[in-house]
């Protein structure tokens, strides 16, 4: 592999759409980390909706153009474990029956990586320069975790973050009650959920949530804000950047 | 059992909103969860179990008829008989033609989920039978004329409060006096009653956790003892077992042991475990002189060959559902038949359908969690995936999900006109949402805002703010 490899940044639609400044978290950690990175503009969703609705056709349209999207690249670096895990896991199994993609389809699955791991493990980054003078608790997304094996990198970085403390919750592991379309389908059920992980949440004392999925941060801080529970809420990506500065957390209000 | 899966939604409402039962559920993380975790802790070689027995359930699958035939022949070997039934109606009659011929009037029964799946408490007592549990779980449900809420602890929604209320009053031979301090009053008054009836019963019913075909033998597994009282005392022992709990050899069986209790209670070994091989022979001190097997399809064979073959891998330890986020929030009896939890939503929609079942695959946030404590390392998500699938290819998702879903399909494969609406999108709510940061309504959104504010986005969307970047030159 040649020094700087090229990264084609998978943006992802929610951060598209709700925090691009994630993207740019992950655009700068990238680069620092020593990648090309480019952005296929012909990206758009990795199928989730579709995939876990059932909808296995749309799945398979939308994972055609992923595969034409971000065919020739290195790596392929997404800021969302889930998204990732998607294209990593998911994408091969949608195409597994076509002899003529099935094995462009195991080669894209497996040259794509969730952000904070692709720096640890394959750029071999082990520290950041930030700051950020707050006590963070961090919570494990389900796909990151369980389908990427994402544990102790966010927290190895984090580590090296000038001024930050890290305190352990309760259950870091158990899911938020995010779940895609689950969190709309079943709300008051979804509700619950998200209340035992703000629950254990504040029990930590930690000033600051973060997490490596932005599902689950809307999710999480959605709740927070309806039980007037006062967190910040941040991806993790944007602490690791040190964009947190002129960037309020999830859900505050706008400064001006 | 009669289901009320279609309306999971009313009743986690309701699951949600039960104070006592919210107490209980809280009991799995101490009791299952930590147990389970201590157990697994002393025993490095769990993974490799888990993968020798899998490929175990794996050869089995392919040699059902194979091992079911040689199972079926041992038991007639030993003097047993096998009552092979397609499905439910069949199990029932082939238990009632036992019980008639053995002129039974009371039957004491283990702890069985096939016969909760069976409804046989109520089929029996239709036709002048009177079934006995003796599980003290089932036995305190059988009480309050309530099915069990979880396959290893079927009383585990409910608390003490909930079991003195009950004995005071159905056992009207109990002082005014008598304390229900602590776990073993419930026992010494269960076992009390019980034990008048273990000696009038006629039949004893019991479940299998595994059937051996080379030995014909069935082994349950249990911590009470009831089990062996019920197959022991009474003239006449039926097993009541579903076809996949057949295991080739005893050493498979011992892998599967091994798995069961450490997943389930995390104990090393149940505190009983118990093989029967037909009736009582010429030397033996005690056991029954008849012995029968009703051998039960009811769904499985149907499965045979489909994505959700390895379901019938499951050897019912229920670590699914004690580590289950939605089963720990709304208890089993919200999925509204005989198997809660992530087992259920995969295995329910086969055995009762999905136009019934469609929301229990459904309600589930594909965290994982399930698969990744499953001793059979059973793919639960996946195929609660592939229901969906079923689901929307029979068109059973509400309207409003599936237009909004064609609606994003249409726009996710075209990204220019993508960029465009999510600009749109993210624009107007960032101008009305942005001075709070948050939306507490948002139209068409009411999934979200009833139960949480909608953070308000940026603003640009990343693209747009990419191009602007791109063309100042900053980046
Ligand atoms: S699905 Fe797996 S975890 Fe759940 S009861 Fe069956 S064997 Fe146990």
């Amino acid at each position: 592999m040649a020094s700087s490899p090229r990264v084609a940044l998978f943006v992802t639609c929610l951060v598209d759409m709700h925090r691009p400044s994630i993207g740019f978290a992950a655009l700068k950690l990238l680069k620092q980390a020593g990648c090309t990175v480019e952005i296929p503009r012909a990206q758009t969703c990795c199928g989730q909706p579709a995939y876990n609705a059932g909808d296995r056709a749309t799945a398979r349209a939308l994972a055609l153009s992923i595969l034409d999207a971000f065919a020739g690249y290195d790596y392929i670096v997404a800021p969302s474990g889930s998204c990732a895990g998607m294209i990593r896991h998911h994408l091969p199994a949608l195409i597994e029956n076509d002899p003529n993609l099935a094995a462009r389809a195991r080669e894209l699955g497996a040259k794509t990586y969730e952000l904070v791991s692709f720096l640890t493990d394959v750029m071999g980054v082990t520290s950041v320069s930030a700051r950020l003078e707050e006590t963070v608790t961090y919570h494990d997304s389900c796909s990151g975790l369980r389908e990427l094996g994402i544990h102790d990198q966010p927290r190895a970085l984090l580590g090296t973050v000038t001024g930050l403390s890290i305190k352990e919750m309760a259950d870091p592991d158990v899911c938020c009650g995010f779940g895609g379309t689950f969190c709309v389908k079943y709300p008051e059920v979804s509700a619950r959920m998200a209340k035992d992980k703000i629950d254990d949440i504040a029990s930590t004392g930690a000033t600051t949530v973060l997490a490596g999925d932005l599902g689950c941060l809307l999710n999480i801080a959605g709740r927070a804000s309806r039980e007037n529970v006062p967190v910040m809420v941040r991806h993790v990506a944007e602490v690791l950047a040190d964009m947190t500065t002129d960037l309020p957390p999830i859900g505050a209000p706008r400064q001006s | 059992m009669r289901p009320t899966s279609s309306a999971f939604i009313a009743n986690a409402h309701k699951a949600i909103a039960d104070a006592g039962l919210q107490k209980a559920l809280a009991r799995s993380k101490t009791n299952w969860q930590a147990r389970r975790a201590a157990a697994l802790a002393g025993l490095p070689e769990f993974e490799a179990l888990r993968d020798a027995g899998r490929s175990i359930k794996r050869h089995v699958m392919s040699n059902l008829d194979f091992y079911l035939e040689e199972y079926a022949g041992r038991v007639e070997q030993a003097g047993g008989q096998v009552h092979w039934c397609a499905t439910a109606d069949e199990a029932r009659e082939a238990v009632l033609r036992i019980c008639r011929q053995a002129e039974a009037r009371t039957v004491t029964k283990g702890k069985s989920m096939v016969s909760e799946e069976l409804g046989l408490n109520e089929y029996l007592e239709e036709h002048g039978i009177v079934p006995v549990e003796t599980d003290l779980g089932e036995y305190i449900l059988q009480l309050r004329n309530e099915p069990p809420s979880h396959i290893t602890g079927p009383a585990f929604h409910l608390n003490r409060e909930d079991w003195e209320e009950s004995f005071r009053e159905h056992h009207t031979h109990l002082a005014a006096d008598r304390v229900f301090a602590e776990r073993k009053d419930i026992v010494a008054e269960a076992r009390g009653v019980l034990r008048d009836r273990f000696t009038i019963a006629d039949v004893g019913i019991t479940g299998a956790n595994f059937l051996i075909a080379e030995t014909g033998s069935s082994v349950i597994v249990t911590n009470e003892g009831n089990g062996d009282l019920t197959q022991t005392l009474p003239k006449v022992h039926i097993v009541l077992a579903t076809i996949e709990k057949v295991v080739p050899t005893l050493e498979d069986c011992a892998t599967f042991l091994r798995l069961l209790a450490r997943s389930a209670t995390g104990q090393d070994i149940s505190v009983y475990t118990t093989f029967s091989t037909g009736p009582r022979r010429a030397p033996d001190l005690d056991g029954p002189s008849e012995y029968h097997v009703v051998l039960v399809d009811n769904g499985r064979s149907s499965m045979l060959g489909t994505d959700f073959q390895e379901m019938l891998h499951c050897i019912r330890c229920a670590a699914c559902m004690n580590h289950c986020p939605v089963y720990s929030v709304v208890g089993g009896h919200a999925y509204g038949w005989v198997y809660p939890g992530p087992l259920g939503a995969v295995l329910d929609p086969a055995l009762i359908g999905l136009d019934e079942a469609k929301h229990l695959p459904a309600a589930s946030t594909f965290c994982g969690k399930c698969e990744s404590v499953c001793p059979m390392k059973i793919p639960l998500p996946k195929m609660m995936r592939h229901w969906r699938e079923r689901a929307f290819e029979r068109q059973l998702n509400p309207p409003v999900e599936r237009s909004m879903l064609r609606l994003w399909a249409f726009l996710a494969q075209r990204p220019a006109l993508y960029r465009l609406g999510t600009r749109i999108a993210a624009r107007m709510m960032a101008i009305f949402g942005g001075k709070n940061g948050k939306f507490s309504r948002l139209p068409l959104a009411s999934g979200w805002t009833d139960a949480r504010d909608m953070p308000a986005p940026e603003g640009d969307t990343f693209f747009a703010r990419y191009a602007r970047e791109e063309r100042a030159g900053r980046i």
